[in-house]
């Protein structure tokens, strides 16, 4: 009689246990897995718009010699390497800043570094557009201090519409990873570092010999979501120059956008495109585990 | 060594705080200042700001696209949060080995690329008749896996004898959820709420491509579209922006101490 119960609330707790996750499991299944599974079947297709038929390898054929793709594909592998390292440095830096108790203001230095993450996309990088004009305040600024000796072409050069972009990301995620980094940093006892000092440690062996490798695997979070951020670059690049100038900026997923959208729609090639998106995203994210985990569980 | 290093972080910390508020301060001056002043890079505020609201209400249907937003962010961050919490809560507290094996392929999809997603899932809504329906962008939202991941961390801290407490007291499981587990979680709650809130009003390439026609829009569309004008209006794009991002400002300043304190519930 009583295992019989037993029995009865153990299943009864396990469909309960299903009940609360199934509408999640439906939604994820519908609106990621399915499209997934989809796109790469999609990118063995060609055709027009909606009328699509198998073409085998051709597609991933025409990757090879698809000038605009090596473009994209540069551009955003540019902006990954550059951008996500100083930016997680620089996140670092500061959070180890805030995280120190003898500090003051540090409640409002940290609102004012975390403001840029609660701005849309779009918003800011029409911002920064306006600031990086010809006649515009950035130029004014660097003219008046003598950084420069002539006007930039922030937006029409390809070099420096690049370095625009890049500023611009910067300012709006920096904050956004140091909350994640001082988060954790309130997990760390402070007597570790109270020991440190008493062997003579200064600030900066502190903060590569304790907080870095303290800090792993929160640093492997961010490095991975922001890799996998920077790989689908879009607003920014389309809102700051528009891909321009002559493609310079344009990044992978704004090629698949004018490839299904923009262009004649071939949505068979553009999928092919994006898994090249997947593969970078699976690779660079085993890459990133393999070297930057250890073996510990994080709880 | 000491009394140099201070002062140099305190000024680091400085100029970093400024370069982050300046562009705020930038987008309020030049809310009130004509395009040509602020592509000119003008610091002083101007006497532009009426022309400028007065512009942009009668050039677009701004307030419309407003509601637009408010409409499709509220929506998509109560279902969601709620889904995604019951979902979090379920995989913490009823643990089973098929469940958890479910949990970690749910993870893995936080690696998919939207990039690859977009094309199958706009075949997808548009088979669904879906195309300027607000539903397109409520649906996919309901749940995500950083969510239901936020609320499984969250929910290791929830104390577990009170649900034996409750369930003693002959308390139904659901509405443990409800009157014990979700009024406990509150600062998880506004934490994952202002996520939600923020990530849907600020959506771009998904309403992009779902919402076609103008009078649906949302407000980055709106922005978006002034701002690629062959000649556009700064001025106007300016206030338009300081209208969009007052929302998520206010959110974000009444409810800061519940985010910091969610977010530090994830990490641990």
């Amino acid at each position: 009689m009583k295992k019989d119960k037993k029995g009865t609330l153990h299943q009864r707790v396990n469909r309960l246990g299903w009940g609360f996750v199934l509408l999640s499991i439906v939604s994820i299944g519908v609106f990621v897995f399915y499209p997934m599974i989809q796109s790469f079947i999609t990118s063995f297709k060609s055709g027009m718009g909606n009328n699509l038929e198998f073409n085998g390898l051709d597609n991933y054929k025409r990757l090879l010699t698809d000038q605009n793709f090596r473009i994209a594909l540069k551009n955003t592998l540019i902006y990954l390497v550059v951008q996500v390292p100083i930016m997680l440095l620089l996140a670092l830096v500061i959070s180890v800043m805030l995280n120190s108790t003898k500090l003051k203001f540090r409640g409002l230095f940290r609102v004012a570094i975390f403001l840029p993450s609660i701005t849309s996309l779009v918003a800011y990088s029409t911002i920064f557009k306006s600031l990086f004009t010809n006649d515009g305040l950035m130029n004014k600024l660097l003219l008046s201090v003598g950084l420069i000796s002539e006007q930039i072409n922030w937006l029409a050069d390809p070099f420096w519409a690049k370095i625009t972009i890049i500023i611009a990301i910067t300012w709006r995620w920096t904050g956004y990873n140091m909350i994640f980094y001082l988060a954790a940093l309130q997990n760390i006892d402070t007597q570790v570092y109270e020991a440190a000092e008493l062997d003579g440690a200064n600030a900066i062996q502190k903060f590569f010999n304790i907080t870095v490798p303290l800090l792993k695997p929160i640093i492997l979070f961010t490095s991975i979501t922001s890799t996998i951020g920077t790989l689908q670059l879009f607003d920014e690049v389309v809102n700051i120059t528009g891909g321009g100038p002559a493609n310079a900026t344009m990044t992978l997923s704004q090629y698949i956008y004018n490839l299904s959208f923009m262009y004649t729609p071939n949505f068979g090639y553009a999928a092919t495109v994006s898994y090249t998106i997947v593969v970078l995203v699976v690779g660079l994210s085993l890459i990133q585990l393999k070297y930057g985990g250890d073996k510990r569980e994080e709880n | 060594m000491r009394k140099i290093k201070k002062p140099l972080m305190y000024l680091f910390l400085i100029v970093a705080s400024f370069v982050s508020i300046f562009p705020f301060i930038w987008m309020m001056i030049s809310s009130t200042n004509k395009s040509v002043e602020v592509t000119r890079g003008s610091l002083t505020l101007g006497s532009n700001l009426l022309v400028n609201y007065r512009n942009l209400v009668s050039n677009t249907n701004f307030w419309q696209v407003f509601g637009n937003s408010a409409f499709v962010a509220i929506i998509t961050t109560v279902l969601g949060i709620i889904a995604s919490s019951l979902a979090g809560y379920g995989f913490e507290l009823y643990r089973s080995k098929s469940r958890d094996r479910v949990f970690s392929i749910i993870l893995m999809s936080m690696m998919v690329p939207f990039a690859a997603l977009m094309i199958p899932l706009y075949r997808l809504i548009s088979q669904m008749g879906l195309i300027n329906n607000y539903l397109a962008i409520i649906l996919p939202g309901i749940s995500t896996a950083f969510l239901i991941f936020f609320f499984r961390q969250n929910s290791k801290m929830f104390p577990k004898e009170i649900i034996e407490a409750a369930r003693i007291d002959g308390l139904g499981e659901v509405r443990i959820f409800f009157s014990i587990y979700m009024p406990v979680m509150k600062s998880a709650y506004s934490a994952a709420g202002i996520i939600t809130f923020m990530s849907t009003w600020n959506n771009f390439l998904w309403p992009l491509i779902v919402l076609q026609s103008p009078n649906k829009m949302t407000l980055p569309i709106l922005i978006s579209s002034l701002g690629s004008a062959y000649t556009p209006d700064f001025g106007v794009i300016m206030l338009s922006i300081v209208i969009s991002t007052l929302p998520t400002g206010v959110l974000f300043f009444l409810m800061q101490k519940n985010f910091v304190q969610g977010m530090l519930g994830s990490v641990k």
